[in-house]
């Protein structure tokens, strides 16, 4: 399945999924080309997994973890922030410079900043488009 | 253990530009410790191989594979399969690994994906240090355990030069411990400063004739 534009969104289930979920009972918009991967923690995902979602054509990776402190499983989202910094740095250096790769801290009751991730992930995806 | 890092990209990329199918291959012991060629290392840089790759309208394909010891000819038997279906392969072990494989499968060509550096250990999460030059005269019994062949950065026997900085730290790079001191400390720790006083003589270096040979008998 190739996902050519799409932002993917691993969502760690005690954060950014609840967010995620919220935003939809409360009808808020966000972009249309987000896809929401449900992960145990964002500790879970690993730097071969953004790597193959970029493989697989996605433009950007959004991982959203719990805020700072706040990890159920104590140093998860810490990890993710530090292999998501490590995946730019690969995309980088292969010469691509258009996809990035972001991490998102968020409460589980913070809808709006979900939907503000969202469109952020998007504006940033159209400044490296025009960028170059 | 054998400390490795990884080559950067274009050197990589150099190497395997004329080939399409390529085996990407890791080594489980050494360089999995220092994050240089495990099998993590393995899948990040097949996945940035096949990233460039279509990004330049190129295609290339990578198989991935991972052995316990790539400087073992029977554990790159199992390879074998993989490798006869490849033009070529990329192997991320050290040094003594690369040769082995590329005796091993003398008709592929081999390319290295990282750089052998030192025999070293970690000194904390992502921080490996240089131990041991292999020097084949070891001096560690009158040191405390501290060998100044590689730990002084003027390779040193007899004592510390006159540069040793305030706080016991290296003349030419500030942030390291000079050995002297730590080889001091030591011994005073152990009741042994005698062995300060004790005149080292020049060490043979050619203790080991190159290339090194050693026929063992197993206990």
């Amino acid at each position: 399945m190739m996902m050519d534009g799409i932002i993917v969104a691993f969502c760690c289930e005690r954060s950014g999924y609840p967010a995620a979920d919220l935003a939809g009972r409360l009808r808020l918009h966000y972009p249309e080309n987000l896809r929401v991967i449900r992960v145990p923690c964002a500790g879970r995902v690993d730097v071969i997994h953004i790597m193959k979602a970029f493989e697989m054509g996605a433009s950007a990776v959004v991982v959203l973890g719990c805020e700072e402190g706040a990890c159920h499983h104590m140093t998860g989202n810490t990890r993710a922030r530090e292999r998501v910094r490590y995946c730019d740095t690969m995309l980088r250096e292969v010469g691509i410079e258009k996809r990035t790769a972001v991490m998102v801290n968020i409460s589980p009751n913070a809808p709006h900043k979900f939907v503000t991730a969202a469109v952020e992930t998007s504006k940033i995806l159209e400044d490296l488009r025009e960028a170059r | 253990m054998i400390i490795a890092e990884r080559k950067p990209m274009e050197e990589i990329r150099r190497e395997i530009a004329p080939y399409k199918k390529i085996l990407v291959a890791g080594c489980g012991t050494c360089v999995t410790v220092c994050w240089a060629g495990g099998e993590k290392e393995v899948g990040i840089l097949a996945s940035q191989l096949r990233l460039a790759g279509s990004s330049e309208g190129k295609e290339v394909v990578t198989l991935e594979a991972t052995v316990e010891r790539q400087c073992e000819k029977e554990m790159l038997a199992e390879l074998r399969d993989k490798v006869e279906g490849v033009d070529a392969v990329l192997s991320l072990a050290c040094g003594a690994g690369v040769q082995t494989m590329a005796g091993f499968f003398e008709d592929k060509p081999v390319f290295p994906a990282v750089n052998t550096t030192f025999i070293g250990m970690p000194e904390k999460e992502g921080l490996w240090v240089e131990m041991c030059g292999a020097c084949g005269d070891c001096y560690l019994d009158r040191t405390g355990g501290v060998c100044p062949v590689v730990r002084c950065a003027k390779g040193l026997l007899n004592g510390p030069c006159g540069g040793t900085r305030k706080g016991g730290k290296c003349e030419i790079n500030p942030d390291e411990d000079c050995a002297w001191v730590v080889i001091y400390r030591r011994l005073e720790k152990q009741g042994r400063l005698d062995l300060m006083r004790e005149y080292c003589a020049p060490k043979n270096a050619r203790a080991v004739k190159r290339p090194g040979r050693i026929h063992a008998a197993k206990a």
